[in-house]
């Protein structure tokens, strides 16, 4: 029975093919957006835990050189002898890898790799030609200029190789030198002075809180939000697709019922239906979903690594993880979806079925429910609105924003059709008007999944262009001087000596850690100069913040310090026995610290031990590479001691544009989906319209007006989505900018809106929509007579 | 001492050991072995040996302060070749620790020969590891050694002859024939200063240290020790191993040490040790009161640890902490136990 019933079942399928295809491209490529961005979220996340892992960077604090010089093997005899728990790292570059040689005796736990203490044998890492652990494209790259065993380790960070110190100087020609001594945590007491064992070596803090990871879990988060929108619109599709199928299939239902399977057993079979439908879709999914992360890694990679310096591999390691989640995910989806039909199929009474366009009939009936569920979401969103102030009441907002509008959008464009149906004067006209709307609810969660894609797609790219635009301006403000120069401390009289003359000005730049209102901050002395009142902007200040800064009264905080503070223009800090007025606050993006400025004066005053090493220098741009070259021949500086702002903003643009890349890529995306939901609702529709159209034709319309009347329609359906859509996408950045953004990183973007972006984006939907509706247009205006008169012949 | 922690020091990587010390150091792969009737060289043998895999220097005290309270110390200093003869492929193992009745102090250091950091020099007598050392001429000797919630710094002063085991410092480790080079200075005069949490404390006491090598010392069939070393109120003192084996046998091994300084080995056999009560350490469950005879000498005592929670946890984990010896002979003493899981 089980077999006969499933055979039954299974026929409907084979009997419409377009319709599976339908259901499974519709979970495939849920599955592949979604899959596909959490594999280069998580390949993003897991380089920088390499990262970490590797190197120790920001864990322990370390010695280097004050000079900059290498630092010798006898001055680490010496650390260790005296009780200094150091352990040497050597670093260099072999064929564009970055060479890590370490030494795994001393280092401090947890910098080694995993897989080095895991699967390492230490005999051979320690001896012999040796080991170099990496990922196997950067081993790819060093192998024929190396002799010694290469093991490959998706946990060491991009582009890193990873060896034995001793091997590492053998490599790079540097026997007996070291860069930097890491200094583990547990030290034993009684340990004598720095100082005293080596003068000149300088200890350098290890960073707290400014990890890369805080900086790109921006970055992640929008790509997330991205990924969850086009899993939603996936996820439209495959309602809608099976939706329908168990409209279609309910006359058989009541037949095999009829016949006697209990409503258990076929309920069961189907579910085990849907079950391989989504393990195969599942399964597709995610391997599509790998080829999308693997376009669009390179480009993320280079943005990451440009916006926060993170090294992040370009090529895709495989996870099994992904495969895990990416089935988890059809899975769920699936389930979700075909609920409500299962649901639905339960309670049918034993009999009832056989309306072919049952689905369409009851849309009148769950309108009213559609407009309560979305004034609900209206009602919540517009609470949260005002209200959220933390991640969950965030993406809550965005979830109610969303959900919200999809839900109206049938009741919307009913209400337009309605308004336009009025309009019209002519019989012809008036029929298209009553069609359309007759048409809707088959068509409306392909509209909704176009209203998803649509207002993502403003959404995100609103949200980056801000990004853009405050990124850029906050360059200019931070990067006002044509150059930055770190000396040393003691050759600062001099180098600003020699400076003096040769440029318009010199705005030293020092700074302390102190707490301000219990908040972690870094205290900042500016000389005020025009620098600063020309290229500051400020979120909320007094008139002419500067000159009470100037004066030793005020004081201007980051955006951070005052958000966490609660701390705003007019109010009064107190900081180290002295107070001063709020007189500014300004964006300071990505930084996690709080920070104030108050005057040279007063910070000298303060804190007379301080003693500034960085320097802006104002000069003309021209004038920059001589000022340069001089300073290299007078003063023997590196080429690293200087920061040359032009270099810095121009590489920070393109950052952006690849950024760009990243969105534009995954717009196309999106839109794609959305187009090809409106290409099967179309194509399902099509054969249930014939009964509709022919009576239009007997009268007289031709078929091939009736085709172009159909691409008309979808023109007309996508043109006012896209209406709606644009507004709801501008909602959406607000969310992530304003909301989101704040309760994850305490620092809100500023809203900018890009109209002709937008409309490049409508027209780009448009035609998605315009190439779904061309071939069941196409289709129609090829119509065979014989299937028209067939309506009138065969009543139903 | 004996086998030891020959086993541990022969096969890197380390993690290799929680497996067990079964089957451990059986191949001799191109090092020297140690044969019957090698001529001992001083001072040149108090330093390494880089031909042979493991050695070490290995140096465990009894104590006590003004008031009475007993005190246990260990430092050792463990030499482990990756290649056999290439002075840049050892490595350096430091074990350090401080046993008071309530409390194990313990810290391990690692290092590489080639770095500098750590080594042993034969003459003058110097053994390092970062700021730890033993150092001086082996009639006096000054030993260091610290963490972070402990240090200490010691002289030593030698009372007494080298002894050396088995045979003429040939020790036989199994049935088969496993075998290192073995001598010990048992008759080390202690005092110095332990750091500990509560602050400084003056010691007095004395100390074992002995001097291993080796390049094979466990058989196959060879899952860990038990090691005594016994110093009797009577000045007479006592080594002896039980080396357990998988079929539940022991191979045992004994050298009787008189007060004079003569000496008498005893084969596999005469020396027994039966474990009385275990102690559930934050390791392994290991025994930490025995029943120890040796009757040709009249030897049957009961050797309880002064505190059984001395498991070191150092990269490769073993049991190692001072004893109290009653019955027949009184005294004190330092136990070792490895290879407990």
């Amino acid at each position: 029975m089980i077999r006969t019933t499933f055979a039954a079942l299974f026929s409907y399928w084979r009997r419409n093919l377009l319709q599976l295809m339908t259901l499974l491209a519709g979970i495939a490529l849920a599955t592949a957006l979604w899959s596909g961005v959490q594999a280069v979220n998580a390949e993003a996340r897991a380089s920088y835990d390499a990262a970490a892992a590797t190197l120790g960077e920001g864990q322990f604090d370390y010695l280097k050189d004050a000079n900059g010089d290498s630092i010798d093997q006898s001055t680490f005899v010496a650390l260790r002898r005296a009780g200094w728990l150091v352990s040497p790292v050597i670093e260099g570059q072999i064929n564009g890898q970055r060479l890590i040689g370490l030494d795994a005796l001393t280092a401090p736990v947890g910098i080694a790799p995993v897989g080095l203490s895991e699967q390492a044998d230490l005999g051979s890492f320690l001896s012999g030609e040796g080991q170099i652990f990496g990922r196997s494209d950067a081993l790819a790259a060093i192998e024929n200029d190396v002799s010694a065993d290469l093991v490959a380790d998706p946990n060491i960070a991009p582009q890193t190789v990873l060896t034995d110190v001793l091997l590492a100087q053998r490599i790079l020609d540097r026997e007996g030198e070291f860069d930097r001594l890491l200094i583990a945590s547990v030290q034993p007491n009684d340990r004598p002075k720095l100082t005293a064992i080596a003068p000149d070596m300088v200890r350098v803090g290890a960073q707290s809180g400014s990890d890369i990871g805080r900086l790109t879990d921006s970055f992640h988060l929008n790509l997330t939000a991205f990924g969850f929108l086009s899993f939603a619109v996936g996820f439209f599709i495959v309602h809608s697709a099976i939706g329908l199928a168990f409209e279609q299939r309910r006359p058989m239902i009541r037949t095999i019922r009829a016949l006697g399977v209990p409503l258990g057993s076929l309920l069961g079979l189907m579910m085990v239906e849907l079950l391989v439908f989504a393990l195969i879709a599942g399964a597709a999914g995610v391997v599509l979903g790998y080829f999308i992360a693997s376009a669009l890694l390179p480009d993320v990679a280079a943005t990451l690594k440009g916006l926060y310096g993170a090294n992040v591999s370009g090529t895709l390691e495989f996870r099994a993880s992904w495969w895990a989640t990416g089935m988890l995910i059809a899975l769920g989806g699936t389930a979700i979806a075909s609920a409500s039909a299962f649901l639905k199929l339960a309670k049918m009474p034993l009999l009832t079925g056989g309306q072919i366009r049952a689905h369409t009939m009851v849309a009148g009936r769950r309108a009213n429910v559609l407009a309560m569920c979305a004034s609900g979401c209206a009602l919540l969103a517009f609470v949260l609105a005002f209200t959220a102030n933390g991640l969950i009441s965030g993406f809550t907002l965005l979830a109610s924003v969303l959900i919200g509008a999809a839900l109206a959008l049938p009741l919307i464009l009913d209400l337009l059709l309605r308004l336009s149906q009025s309009l019209a004067s002519n019989a012809k006209a008036q029929w298209f008007w009553a069609d359309t709307r007759q048409q809707l609810p088959g068509l409306s969660l392909a509209l909704m999944a176009l209203l998803l894609a649509m207002a993502a797609n403003v959404g995100v790219s609103t949200m980056v262009s801000s990004f853009r635009l405050t990124f850029v301006d906050f360059l200019d403000q931070r990067l006002a001087s044509e150059l930055y120069l770190t000396v040393d401390e003691t050759r600062a009289p001099e180098i600003t000596d020699f400076l003096e003359p040769r440029v318009d000005a010199i705005l030293p730049i020092q700074s302390t850690d102190t707490r301000v209102k219990g908040v972690e901050t870094e205290v900042f002395g500016a000389r005020v100069h025009s620098t600063q009142r020309d290229n500051w902007t400020f979120i909320d200040a007094l008139s002419d913040p500067w000159d009470d800064v100037a004066r030793g009264t005020g004081v201007v905080l980051n955006e951070q310090l005052a958000r966490r503070s609660d701390t705003w223009p007019g109010a009064t800090v107190a900081f180290d026995g002295r107070s001063f007025e709020v007189v500014g606050v300004y964006g300071d993006y990505g930084n996690p610290k709080g920070q104030a400025i108050i005057s040279e004066e007063q910070f000298s005053d303060l804190y007379p031990d301080e003693i500034a090493n960085n320097f802006g220098l104002r000069l003309p741009p021209d004038a920059v590479d001589d000022l340069l070259t001089d300073l290299e021949d007078e003063f023997d500086l590196s080429p690293d001691s200087t920061i040359n702002q032009a270099e810095i903003k121009a590489f920070s643009l393109e950052v952006f544009e690849r950024t760009f890349t990243v969105t534009a890529a995954l717009n196309v995306l999106t839109l794609a989906v959305a187009g090809f939901a409106i290409l099967m609702s179309l194509l399902t529709l099509a054969a249930m319209r014939v009964p509709q159209l022919a009576p239009v034709w007997a009268v007289g319309v031709t078929r091939r007006t009736l085709g172009k009347l159909e691409l008309l329609r979808a023109c007309v359906l996508a043109l006012f989505t896209i209406l709606i859509a644009i507004p709801l996408g501008i909602v959406l950045a607000w969310v992530l900018l304003a909301v989101v953004n704040v309760a994850a990183f305490g620092w809100k973007l500023p809203l900018f809106l890009f109209p002709i972006d937008y409309l490049q984006l409508g027209f780009f939907s448009l035609l998605a929509a315009l190439l779904a509706a061309l071939w069941p247009a196409y289709r129609l205006s090829r119509i065979r007579p014989a299937e028209l008169l067939k309506v009138f012949a065969n009543e139903r | 001492m004996n086998v030891r922690l020959f086993a541990l020091l022969c096969l890197l990587p380390l993690q290799a050991f929680a497996q067990g010390f079964a089957g451990l150091g059986t191949d001799a792969d191109g090092f020297s072995v140690p044969e019957r009737g090698y001529v001992f060289d001083f001072p040149a043998d108090h330093g390494p040996h880089p031909d042979y895999r493991i050695e070490w220097w290995y140096l465990t005290a009894n104590m006590r302060d003004a008031d009475g309270n007993d005190y246990g110390l260990q430092w050792t200093l463990f030499r482990s070749a990756l290649r056999p003869g290439v002075e840049e492929d050892q490595i350096y193992m430091g074990h350090a620790a401080v046993t008071t009745p309530n409390h194990h102090y313990v810290t391990e250091r690692l290092a590489r020969g080639s770095l500098g950091h750590a080594g042993v020099t034969a003459d003058p007598f110097e053994a390092w590891i970062d700021e730890w050392q033993m150092v001086g001429d082996m009639s006096d000797i000054r030993l260091e050694a610290s963490s972070s919630d402990f240090a200490y710094k010691i002289d030593l002063k030698n009372d007494g002859n080298l002894i050396f085991h088995g045979d003429d410092g040939f020790s036989v480790k199994s049935a088969e024939g496993q075998a290192s080079y073995y001598y010990s200075l048992p008759f080390l005069r202690l005092s110095g200063t332990l750091t500990l949490s509560d602050g400084q404390v003056e010691v007095t006491g004395e100390a074992w240290l002995d001097r291993e090598w080796s390049s094979q010392p466990l058989s196959d069939n060879q899952t860990g020790w038990d090691w005594f070393s016994l110093s009797f109120d009577s000045g007479d003192k006592m080594m002896g191993f039980a080396l357990r084996q998988t079929d539940g046998s022991v191979f045992t091994y004994a050298t009787w040490i008189g007060a004079d300084g003569e000496t008498k080995a005893y084969p596999d056999g005469a020396f027994t040790a039966a474990p009385l009560a275990t102690h559930q350490t934050i390791g392994a469950e290991v025994p930490t009161r025995w029943r120890v005879e040796l009757p040709d000498k009249g030897v049957d005592v009961e050797v309880q640890a002064i505190n059984p929670n001395a498991w070191m946890t150092t990269s490769v984990p073993y049991w190692e902490g001072p004893v109290t010896i009653n019955g027949s002979h009184q005294g004190r003493g330092y136990l070792e136990m490895t290879g407990y899981e």
